[in-house]
């Protein structure tokens, strides 16, 4: 393997730069070619040449190798990754695929990541046995790989020491090892690609691959890692100078020369695939180190400044930096690779060269490591062994890669570091005016003050379920699952706290009750809508930001600060939060939750209720309309802007969703184990019977054809990110993984930088963690899936994802990312007279019409329909159901006082009587879109519409939304009539007042006077206040307890005051008052009343003058008055005829009955009550059981 | 009025064992004249039933029932003119209306032979003239009269209070009409803040917000509201717990009065 590089370099270094620019031209992959065939790829496959092949993984292992010292070894350096040093992590694949499971931040998916690497190991039997032993003898499995990039060293030191080769590398690759390397292309068509045997997939070509899972470690979070935070963009393009020009000449760059002049062009570009196949190992080998399982232990000492270090860090010094040549032309190399996508991840060698460019490390070569490996590498030469060479190389390929788009926070840091100031000045200054004019800010969204799913009657209320019961219980789900959800919140960051433990029952239980009442579909809407509210933003839903920042914390600070708690929180939060640069598909922050959920509620009906929800909520955002504006006018920002927030909201929530979607769907053929190869023939064979969920391939074909991929690859990518061992290799699955591959082929000049770039990232991404991908150990999957490989690694999707997700989405609209398609709806006439013929010649024209105008014009008239046609319903059912269901009351009224009235009959009977108006609702609906639609065309088309388009649209509008209203109001109107009659019949049943006689006159008999002020005291206060008096009169009382008059007088005004406000009067109220002052008069004339005359007591004594001043009277009359006046209801003065009231009447002395008949007389004379009912009462007082008074 | 928990409890260590009449008022409120009227009663009232609620089963057990109907028997056989159900019903520690029903149910059991329905019974608590005897009406006219927690008289007073923010706002009953399965007071159909706090709804309670009740209304209701509407408003008249209004930031406002400090909307339409 090394020999190739030597060669390569020393005799055709072409490949260097220029070859590679070339052939990437020459690819003949189409993105239109959307039938492509398997046999394509096994075409470039078979003229593979291998050493071209291996020239990039070399490359990039070379540099790993090179400075694994410096950037692991460094005294600040945080420690590697434990599964690439930990004496845990060096197990055989299955013990690996173990290890990986328990350390995994989300169990579930994480082994997903080792799995694959465990059936690349099971696939290679032979690397397996050579593998463990070398562990066991304390050198690496990878030794082969250091092996090749010493030999890389060497070469490029011209150091040949000629025993280059390693007698593991024949062991995982015996096959390729007998064949000369050369001659591995010449004869394609005899070797048998599909027979693993002959031609071991990638994974077995090598102890190499295994190899750079030590290398590549994106978890050495240096000092100034704040400094080299993840959220940027990348670009890969090259400035503007020519790489070539930046070399100085010398003796390697003659190397350069020869080889660009060399004819190996035709080579690399039958290689290319190959070479890709290359990588697509390269990847699996990173994957293992990389996997975020591991993370970095969160360093909360680091400081976010480089100066305020810097005595820890060695000072990076352009005059100490050797091998200045053999670094250029690498980085020279290098940037190629990234610049032209060879690499398997762009974004992880950037990651790579920030690593390099804050690195710490000694500035001695060697440090303390004894270990035999590095006594071996220390024959060879170390370019990157001092901690000035890496940053010169660094600072060399930023030259290249920078940056015009990188993010303005991360050119700010990047000019701000010193050491690219003192390494390279120009470079410098360029992202000093690059930071200047960019406006490319990241930015974190606030999240929602709402955070519950609002009702919405629409949906919610109780025409929604198929019973009362049912309606009630889901009233109670709907309480339970929030308090499970606060519950949550509350404590699940809590040590000890266990969701299943807590939550599982409660969950289970909800999930019983669920189905006992068939509520599934509307809590699975609650569950869906409450995860979209919670999840879409980028922070609730990222993947770097764990989770939503601390509500309280920002309510504290207010919008103000906000941006400063974002900077600080960047501080605190970004180095812990970085979790490799593939992250495996995860649920952070409030997803937790709702995954726990799913999980713990294990309910198939709910499951399937869920999907169902998803599914219509993706088709729902994934069809919807991307305007492309009109680039007429200045407004044309304005819509941009919208449309850029649109987009970001709704590819957010299609991410979250589809992941969702794919976590239920292939929930139930998630296995820890990778299945055996016996296992996976037949689960696909059984498997490939059935139909997908969710049409993914259709709609992926879909949005290549609109040229809106751009919206659906990501969510399509976290859909698939979830996908078992099996289903990769189902027929289905197979084409869309073949389709996207394509898409990362694809050349696609139209499609905008960004969104091209987030293409690759989430693609990248998704053929990095979909652990059922072990496309090399299954050659029928092989040519799906090895291409993609080398696009692999997203790393700081959440970055990624909050930048370009908003970015992407205006410059999509521009470049064509997606395009407005119209459905057309056609519109279909009421009227039942046209015959078919004229009906469709109409829809035609209708077509027609809109064909020629503006896409604007066509939405707003079915905009403008479909509102109208709704409010129309509602207008219905506000005034002409209502104003039946008052007749219908009123009816019901007078018919239910009726003795043995039969209350369904009586409904039913009203009910009909009141169909037959209910047709009005149709002439009324029509009426009112008539009215309306017009109104609202008019308003919302262009002021410059001609009168004929302004007509017809209209006329459209209107036809459409009365279609839609009477045909909902024909079908509907009787049911909606009962429903409320009944409703309101029930009601009127359960307030028994409603039905006594003499009652039903309740309303305010009156307003308040003109000038109320609405400050008389409230009624439960009089009320209070008179039922003290009651109580003192009733007794027991002590001796001395007496009413003054002059405040009982006052407390009577009182009463007249808060009875003419009828502002908080309500009939309850009133009757009660009305009851307690009859108990009072009842009271008062039966002298139980303590009176007191202001200051002086009552006297005994004097009880002849006490009758004749007695303030009684004036307390009646006062009485009498508010009884006529102020009172809206009927006073029930009949109740001091009452036996317990005249009771009191007969144990009081002869002399009193004066107060009594002056009553008698001043209810007569206020006409409230006639001589005749006077007359009968007392009549009917002689057959009250008289007591002892009849003496 | 806020109170602060050791304010409270220390009213509600005073409250132990009194009678929920109004000569026990009086000394609650010689004892804690800083205190509104209203607080004092509300929670008077609360911590009343709350007791009542504890020993409720033990009055209604047949034997006891029949106990206090003999009692009532031989007092009124006595002197029919002296408070002897009220006495009753203050010697046993049980609130007078309630002692009333009781008394009243087995009188009319006797009487008629038959269980008297519910309807019945309240309706002649909250007529006594309708009770077919004259003694036992002025008996039980008098425990109700006298019962500061419990009896129709209240029963009202609770109701209005209740109700009377009604007339303010959005009737509940509209908000029924449309089909809410759980509805505030009032829903602000454009949502207003309140002290910083965007509110969507407003609950009106006349009683005092103390720690069972808060709970108790938390899980039955604002809870449900939140989870339906948003972030709201409680108004406890009678003052509350300062304590409990701990969910300002999850979104459950506590006051004892209605809010001055309201920010609206300001339509940019409205402004043209």
């Amino acid at each position: 393997g090394s020999k190739c590089f030597e060669q390569l370099l020393l005799q055709h270094p072409s490949v260097a730069a220029g070859g590679i620019h070339r052939q990437i031209g020459d690819r003949s992959w189409q993105i239109s070619d959307f039938s492509i065939r398997i046999s394509c790829f096994s075409i470039h496959l078979v003229s593979l040449s291998l050493l071209q092949k291996d020239f990039v993984p070399f490359l990039l292992n070379f540099l790993r190798e090179q400075t694994s010292q410096i950037l692991t070894n460094g005294p600040s350096t945080p420690a590697k990754t434990p599964n690439s040093k930990a004496p845990g992590s060096q197990r055989t694949g299955s013990e690996r695929r173990a290890g990986h499971a328990t350390s995994s931040r989300v169990q579930l998916f994480s082994q997903r990541t080792s799995a694959s690497l465990g059936s690349f190991i099971t696939a290679t039997p032979d690397a397996l046995p050579a593998r463990r032993g070398r562990r066991k003898g304390g050198s690496s499995v990878s030794a082969s790989g250091r092996q090749v990039a010493r030999d890389l060293g060497r070469s490029l030191a011209e150091e040949e020491d000629g025993k280059n080769d390693s007698a593991s590398w024949s062991g995982g690759r015996r096959k390729r090892s007998e064949v000369p390397l050369v001659s591995a292309r010449s004869p394609p068509s005899q070797l048998n690609l599909n027979n693993l045997e002959e031609f071991p997939p990638m994974g077995a070509a090598s102890g190499w691959t295994n190899k750079p899972s030590r290398r590549i470690n994106p978890t050495p979070v240096s000092a100034e890692r704040p400094l080299s935070k993840p959220k940027m963009c990348f670009t890969s393009t090259p400035v503007s100078q020519s790489p070539a020009a930046r070399f100085s000449s010398g003796s390697s760059l003659e190397a350069f020369t020869a080889v660009q002049e060399g004819n190996l062009t035709s080579v690399i570009s039958n290689s290319l695939q190959e070479e890709r196949e290359m990588l697509k190992k390269e990847r699996y080998s990173l994957r293992i180190s990389l996997d975020p399982g591991t993370p970095t232990k969160p360093s909360y000492t680091r400081s976010a400044s480089l100066p305020a270090e810097s005595h820890l860090v060695t000072c990076a010094n352009p005059t100490k930096v050797s091998c200045k040549k053999q670094l250029e032309c690498l980085a020279q190399l290098y940037s190629s690779c990234i610049a032209e996508n060879l690499v398997p991840n762009i974004f992880l060698e950037l990651f790579f060269v920030l690593q390099l460019l804050t690195s710490k490390g000694t500035s001695t070569a060697e440090d303390g490591d004894s270990d035999l490996e590095d006594n071996e590498r220390s024959e060879g030469k170390q370019h990157f062994r001092s901690v000035h060479n890496c940053v010169y190389f660094a600072v060399q390929v930023l030259d290249y890669q920078i940056i015009s788009r990188l993010e303005k926070g991360m050119l700010k840091l990047l000019a701000e570091n010193e050491r690219i100031a003192s390494f390279s000045p120009t470079l410098h200054e360029r992202l000093r005016q690059a930071y200047e004019s960019s406006t490319a800010k990241v930015s974190l969204l606030l999240p929602c003050s709402v955070q519950s799913v609002s009702f919405q009657p629409e949906t919610d209320n109780r025409s929604n379920f198929p019973s009362d019961r049912a309606f009630h219980i889901f009233k109670k789900q709907r309480d339970i699952f929030y308090e499970l959800l606060r519950e949550w919140e509350d404590n699940h960051e809590k040590t000890g706290w266990d969701f299943e433990r807590v939550l599982g029952n409660k969950i289970r239980a909800m999930m019983a009750h669920l189905s006992a009442t068939c509520n599934h579909s509307h809590f699975a809407r609650l569950f869906q809508k409450q995860l979209i509210q919670m999840c879409k933003g980028p922070i609730g839903g990222g993947a770097s930001w764990g989770d939503t920042p601390d509500q309280d914390v920002l309510n504290m600070l207010g919008s103000d600060n906000l941006s400063r708690l974002k900077r600080l929180q960047e501080r605190f939060v970004v180095p812990q939060s970085i979790r490799g640069p593939c992250p495996p598909p995860s649920f952070p922050g409030c997803q937790q939750f709702f995954r726990d959920f799913i999980l713990s509620a294990g309910s198939y009906q709910f499951n399937q209720h869920l999907m169902d929800s998803l599914c219509l909520k993706i088709l729902e955002l994934n069809g919807l309309t991307l305007v492309e504006h009109e680039h007429s006018d200045g407004e044309a920002d304005m819509d941009e802007q919208d449309e850029k927030k649109r987009f970001t909201v709704v590819l957010l929530s299609l991410r979250l969703l589809a992941k969702f979607l794919g976590f239920l769907v292939f929930l139930p053929y998630r296995t820890v184990e990778q299945p055996t190869r016996d296992l996976q023939d037949s689960a696909v064979a059984l498997r490939n019977q059935t139909l997908p969920v969710l049409d993914v391939l259709k709609l992926l074909r879909q949005s290549i054809r609109d040229q809106r991929s751009i919206l659906t690859i990501p969510w399509i990518v976290e859909y698939l990110s979830l996908v078992d061992h099996i289903a990769p290799f189902l027929d289905y699955y197979r084409k869309v993984f073949c389709l996207l591959l394509l898409m990362v082929l694809s050349e696609d000049k139209e499609m905008s930088f960004l969104n091209k770039l987030l293409i690759l990232a989430v693609l990248g991404w998704l053929f990095q963690v979909a652990s059922s991908f072990p496309s090399f150990s299954h050659q029928d999957s092989v040519p799906l899936v090895d291409q993609q490989l080398l696009y692999t690694c997203c790393p700081y999707l959440g970055e990624l994802r909050k930048l370009l997700a908003s970015f992407v989405a205006g410059n999509g609209a521009k470049n064509g990312g997606f395009i407005r398609k119209i459905t057309p709806t056609a519109a279909e006439s009421l009227a039942p007279k046209t015959s078919v013929t004229q009906r469709k010649l109409q829809v035609e024209l209708e077509q027609a019409f809109f064909h020629n105008q503006p896409p604007s014009l066509r939405r707003t008239v079915e905009f403008v329909a479909e509102r109208v046609g709704s409010n129309c319903v509602k207008h219905i059912k506000a005034t002409l159901v209502a104003e039946l269901v008052q007749r219908a009351e009123v009816m019901l009224q007078e018919k239910v006082k009726e003795e043995d009235a039969n209350h369904d009959k009586l409904l039913e009977e009203v009910c009909t009587h009141l169909y037959e108006e209910g047709a009005q609702a149709l002439i009324k609906g029509r009426e009112f879109c008539k009215k309306k639609g017009p109104e609202a065309v008019r308003v919302l088309l262009p002021e410059e519409t001609s009168a004929a388009v302004l007509n017809s649209a209209e006329d459209i509008a209107v036809e459409l939304a009365t279609e839609k209203a009477c045909g909902w109001l024909s079908a509907n109107i009787a049911a909606l009539i009962k429903r409320e009659v009944k409703a309101t019949f029930s009601r009127m049943l359960k307030v028994p007042g409603l039905l006594l006689p003499g009652e039903d006159a309740l309303e305010s008999r009156r307003d308040c006077p003109p000038d109320c002020q609405h400050c008389a005291p409230f009624p439960s206060q009089i009320i209070n206040e008179i039922k003290d008096v009651l109580c003192v009169a009733v007794g027991p009382r002590d001796e001395d307890e007496v009413i003054d008059c002059v405040w009982l007088e006052c407390l009577l005004g009182r009463l007249s005051q808060t009875l003419r406000c009828r502002k908080f009067m309500c009939p309850t109220s009133e009757q009660q008052l009305a009851k307690c002052t009859v108990e009072l008069a009842s009271l008062l004339v039966s002298d139980r009343v303590p009176l007191s005359l202001g200051i002086k007591p009552p006297e005994k004594s004097s009880e002849r003058l006490r009758v004749k001043n007695n303030p009684t009277y004036g307390l009646l009359k006062l009485l009498l008055s508010v009884w006529k006046e102020d009172f809206g209801t009927p006073v029930p003065v009949q109740l001091m005829f009452s036996k317990k009231n005249i009771g009191y009447l007969a144990e009081v002395q002869q002399r009193e009955w004066d107060l009594f008949l002056f009553m008698l007389n001043g209810l007569v004379e206020h006409e409230l009550m006639r001589t005749g009912e006077v007359e009968s009462c007392l009549r009917s007082l002689k057959e009250l059981p008289w007591p002892s008074v009849s003496n | 009025m806020k109170l602060t928990k050791a304010q409270y409890d220390e009213i509600a260590q005073f409250l132990g064992h009194v009678q929920p009449t109004r000569q026990s008022l009086r000394k609650l409120k010689e004892k804690f004249p800083s205190q509104s009227q209203s607080t004092l009663l509300s929670i008077f009232s609360q911590e009343y039933q709350k007791q009542i609620k504890r020993t409720h089963a033990k009055h209604h057990t047949a034997e006891a029932i029949e106990t206090y109907y003999q009692r009532y028997l031989n007092g009124v056989m006595k002197n029919a003119a002296a408070p002897i159900l009220l006495e009753l019903a203050n010697e046993v520690d049980f609130a007078p209306s309630l002692m009333a029903r009781i008394v009243l149910e087995r009188f009319l059991q006797e009487k008629e032979q038959a269980i008297p329905s519910k309807t019945l019974i309240n309706s002649m608590l909250r007529d006594p003239s309708q009770i077919p005897d004259g003694v036992l009406a002025n008996q039980v006219y008098q425990c109700t009269v006298n019962d500061c927690c419990y009896g129709p008289l209240v029963d009202c007073i609770k109701h209005f209070i209740n109700n009377s923010s009604y007339s303010l706002c959005i009737a509940e009953d509209q908000l029924r009409a449309k089909g809410y399965d759980k509805t505030p007071d009032f829903i602000l159909e454009v949502p207003v803040a309140v002290e910083g706090h965007i509110i969507h709804w407003i609950e009106s309670k006349a009683s005092f917000g103390d720690e069972s009740s808060h709970q108790a209304y938390l899980q039955d209701q604002f809870w449900s509201y939140w989870n339906r509407f948003g972030p709201g408003l409680v108004i406890y008249w009678y003052g509350f717990i300062e304590e409990l209004d701990c969910h300002r930031e999850r979104g459950i406002l506590l006051k004892d009065c209605f809010p001055t400090d309201i920010v609206t909307l300001r339509h940019s339409m409205a402004q043209r």
